[in-house]
């Protein structure tokens, strides 16, 4: 398909604005003006209209297509939540409006959301408190390294070190490395952390361990007590990624068992849509002790019932984002755990630990699932055996596609071969699982008869296998067309 | 059960299969001692209960103000296209585009906004974007030490000062020395920022607009900074950027911005959206993801994300940075936006928000011991009132006007500076009615 800057022709708009009635040329000296207009597009509104649709039929999603994309909760974003973060009472407020004195009581609505959205994730997971600003579940690690930083430097701790097991998703080394420590990386037994390994690498340096429960196989780490108290043995901080929280909602609460950090993925458990990338929101929830050093400004709720930012806390990290977070997300998840309330938040985990468990049961007679046995909300299997016969987890997945299916995570945890990570969530009726699955058994009926045909898939899709290779070496950023 | 599609019957299926009796079972392997008691929370809400309830919660927001309140946010109108055509389940319920033959949608969407984005700042490459403007000028500064292997840098005080408290908590526990060089007269202080530049120096920061609202030609310093071995970054306004002196043009290697204004509402603060272009040398040290042009196995034009070994899931610890998702919904309706307007519309924008705001400080500047600080200025400007800004912005908001950010807040011994900013939606007569209620109040 053409690219928009393909299709421009030069001297044509879409949207007209009125002209303007004052001489810029007057205003501002010609040397600070640019000499030539930006090539911007230049079409129509209805070839705009008309690109832009077609290039989403190019697109699979959760709208269109199953999407068992492993660690991504890829659930169904229910619509009444766009419908309600649409409104004009929340879209068109000014973030700086309620920093100005005597403005407070112009946007009670929006802190309200705040406030209360901290309270639901405070009673889900156990936390003493949330900060809502962090706007990715990376940016919400990178904050939650950072509070561990500000706890030991204010305890005068000397802390180097995070451990990190190797079955982390890579945020997890990437936050702790640009926070400024050293990462000690711990190899899983049977796919767990074992605490024996932990034990050998911990010392008075450690300032935390990040850990992913259920870890990225799925499984629920049995050593966890034991890990906790290690840790905390070397006055050493927990951090939970949330990433999983999906399979645990109303089961366990992290606070409890005695995690210090959690950054939660309201665009994973929350089902706040992707957007094709972004934007999350990665709220960060903490233990007493940590309270204090949480980002400003805070929403504060009087006793009168108004709500007011402070930013009178001077053990804080400080500022990680403009403003409150992603508000627009923020919203969305708010408006999704109202509407599940107390027993539909614990049947959203229950069903997606179902769903998970009766694809692994269906799909372990035809790959192998190395880790058999009762899983969370998502397994991992390998396609090892296939690869004997040409035909590698990548080939499967490309497969897929053609059956109309996304495909599932592969070549992640970096622990299992030919990895393919599953993960259903809730929302998919059994007849969706159970076509999947008659569909990957298709598939690999074919790998002893018919590999060339799994090797060259996807065959039925806007395009075939990309050359990726020659897309880094030619580094084709940039579009050249109307230059 | 909402969301949940499975009948009891069907649950009952799926546990035979599995082969134990009870959901419950599932969760054998939680111990005991950490299993939940029944979680806290309110009963469920229907749809119409939530919606019901949530308006309510809308209309406790105040949406009935006048505002000339900016200050690197800006109420800018949105095409209807873009929300019609940013609502397509196609675009916004898919995740990051990994299997590109599934995703050539987004991917050629987010080549075309680096595309957009480049050309805009005058620059080679862009990403696909960062969380916002101010996390986007901290993974500036990171490509900047990185690059340079230096780790002093200079920031003008006329950066957005949101920016600058984002920068000092980002940069607290790393080994980097933040050098602020105060502003002059609410002017980036050409000669002073000259002079803190030395061989040490990894980056020096500007913005253009300025927080303040003046507009400056910084070539003369990014060409000094060249010659020191020193990255040039400037944070900028995309809206303005259709008529302003381009980043490229005045020798900048990094350009940063906060695209909210491209298409975005306001929205309380987000989601926003982080754009960053840079030229030639650097593009190896960009944070984010990156969609490149190659072909498939038949020789047709695609898309992929490329470039990967910059980043986490590749590299993990040694990545250029831990961003894994972006803004990429945000780009794209940015991408909508530029395609809308195209160069003509962006640029007819520009002009109405200067017309506005100079129509803006001409009426206030007609009051009493009111005078505009800075020239020249674009759709922003600072006055200087007689009285502290804050008491005239309480008696204004009496009558549902905001005129504008307290510089106070931020800067010693502006406590009599108000930043006004006009868009295209400001109206002259609103300019009239806030410049006399402004009269009234001094």
């Amino acid at each position: 398909m053409k690219t928009i800057f393909q299709d421009s022709a030069k001297g044509r708009a879409g949207v007209w604005p009125k002209e303007p009635r004052g001489n810029t040329e007057a205003d501002i000296p010609a040397h600070l003006l640019r000499s030539d207009p930006p090539r911007l597009p230049e079409l129509s509104e209805i070839d705009v209209v008309r690109h832009f649709t077609r290039l989403s039929r190019l697109n699979y999603s959760v709208d269109s297509n199953f999407y068992p994309l492993g660690s991504c909760t890829m659930k169904y974003n229910p619509k009444f939540t766009e419908a309600v973060a649409a409104q004009p009472g929340f879209t068109s407020v000014h973030p700086l409006i309620p920093q100005l004195k005597g403005a407070g009581n112009m946007t009670q609505g929006a802190l309200e959301v705040l406030y209360e959205t901290e309270q639901l994730l405070g009673e889900i997971t156990g936390m003493s408190a949330f900060t809502l600003q962090p706007m990715a579940g990376a940016h919400g690690e990178l904050t939650g390294v950072m509070l561990m930083a500000a706890y030991h430097n204010d305890k005068g701790n000397k802390k180097t070190k995070i451990i990190v097991p190797d079955s982390a998703h890579g945020t997890n080394p990437a936050s702790a490395a640009i926070a400024g420590y050293d990462v000690v990386s711990i190899a899983s037994k049977d796919g767990m952390i074992d605490p024996d390994e932990l034990e050998k690498v911990l010392d008075d340096e450690v300032a935390g361990l990040m850990m992913t429960c259920p870890n990225t196989l799925g499984l629920f780490e049995c050593g966890l007590e034991r890990i906790v108290k290690l840790i905390h043995g070397v006055d050493g901080l927990l951090y939970y990624d949330g990433a999983n929280l999906n399979a645990i909602m109303g089961k366990m609460r992290v606070g409890d068992v005695g995690f210090d950090i959690v950054h939660l993925n309201l665009h994973k458990t929350f089902a706040t849509p992707h957007g094709g990338g972004g934007p999350g929101s990665g709220p960060v929830g903490v233990s007493q002790r940590l309270v204090d050093y949480l980002p400003i400004s805070r929403v504060v709720k009087l006793e009168d019932g108004q709500y007011f930012l402070d930013y009178d806390y001077p053990k804080s990290i400080g500022y990680i984002a403009p403003f409150y977070g992603n508000f627009g997300v923020i919203l969305k998840a708010y408006a999704y755990i109202l509407r599940l309330g107390r027993e539909g938040i614990v049947r959203a985990s229950e069903n997606a630990v179902l769903a998970a468990n009766y694809l692994r049961k269906r799909i372990e007679k035809h790959l192998e699932v190395p880790y058999d046995r009762i899983c969370m909300h998502e397994f991992v299997a390998s396609a090892a055996r296939q690869a004997e016969k040409g035909v590698r987890a990548l080939d499967i997945a490309k497969a897929l596609l053609d059956k109309g299916h996304y495909a599932p995570t592969i070549y992640f945890p970096l622990i299992v071969k030919e990895c393919l990570m599953f993960e259903p969530t809730e929302t998919e009726s059994k007849e969706t699982l159970d076509g999947f699955v008659d569909d990957l058994i298709e598939i690999l009926g074919r790998v002893e008869s018919d590999a060339a045909s799994i090797q060259n898939a996807p065959v039925t899709m806007p395009v075939q296998r990309l050359d990726e290779v020659r897309a880094a070496r030619n580094m084709e950023l940039v579009d050249d067309a109307g230059l | 059960m909402p969301f949940i599609p499975h009948t009891p019957d069907e649950q009952r299926e799926m546990l035979a299969t599995i082969g134990v009796d009870s959901i419950e079972a599932l969760f054998e392997d939680i111990p005991k001692k950490f299993r939940a008691a029944e979680l806290n929370l309110p009963e469920g809400l229907s749809e119409m209960e939530v919606r019901q309830k949530l308006e309510k919660t809308a209309a406790k927001n105040h949406t009935d103000l006048t505002s000339f309140l900016g200050a690197g946010f800006y109420d800018h109108y949105i095409p209807s296209a873009v929300d019609a055509l940013c609502s397509r389940g196609e675009f916004y319920t898919a995740y990051t585009p990994y299997q590109a033959e599934a995703s050539q949608g987004m991917l050629q969407a987010i080549f075309e906004y680096q595309t957009a984005v480049a050309r805009l700042l005058d620059l080679q490459y862009a990403n696909a974007s960062l969380y916002d403007g101010g996390t986007a000028l901290y993974e500036a500064i990171m490509m900047a030490v990185r690059h340079t292997k230096r780790s002093r840098i200079v920031i003008s005080e006329s950066l957005n000062p949101i920016y600058r408290v984002m920068l000092d908590s980002y940069t607290t526990n790393l080994k980097l020395d933040l050098v602020t060089v105060p502003h002059k007269d609410c002017h980036t202080d050409m000669e002073a920022m000259l002079a803190a530049l030395n061989g040490d120096t990894a980056a020096v920061i500007v913005q253009n607009p300025n927080f303040f609202g003046t507009i400056q030609d910084f070539t003369a310093l990014f060409d000094k900074a060249r010659e020191l071995g020193i990255v040039s970054i400037i944070s900028t306004y995309p809206i303005m950027q259709a008529i302003l002196k381009t980043p490229g043009r005045m020798g900048a290697d990094i350009a940063v911005a906060e695209g909210q204004s491209l298409g975005l509402p306001l929205s309380f603060g987000g989601p926003y959206l982080g754009i960053m272009a840079c030229n030639k040398q650097l593009i190896r040290q960009m944070p984010g993801r990156i969609a490149g042009r190659t072909v498939d196995k038949t020789g047709q034009t695609g898309f992929v994300l490329t470039l990967q070994a910059r980043e986490q899931h590749i590299r993990r610890e040694k990545a250029t940075s831990n961003i894994c998702s972006n803004q990429a919904l945000c780009a794209l309706r940015a991408l909508m936006y530029m395609s809308l307007l195209g160069p003509k519309g962006l640029k007819k924008t520009a002009q109405t928000g200067i017309e506005r705001a100079h129509y803006a400080a001409n009426r206030l500047e007609r009051l009493p011991g009111v005078r505009v600080i800075n020239q020249p200025f674009g759709n922003e400007f600072t006055v200087r009132l007689p009285v502290r800004a804050y008491e005239v912005i309480d008696k204004l908001l009496d009558h549902k006007f905001v005129p504008g950010f307290p510089l106070g807040r931020y800067y010693e011994g502006m406590d009599n500076h108000l930043l006004v900013a006009c868009t295209e939606k400001t109206t002259k007569q609103c300019i009239g009615i806030m410049a006399e209620l402004i009269g009234g109040a001094l």
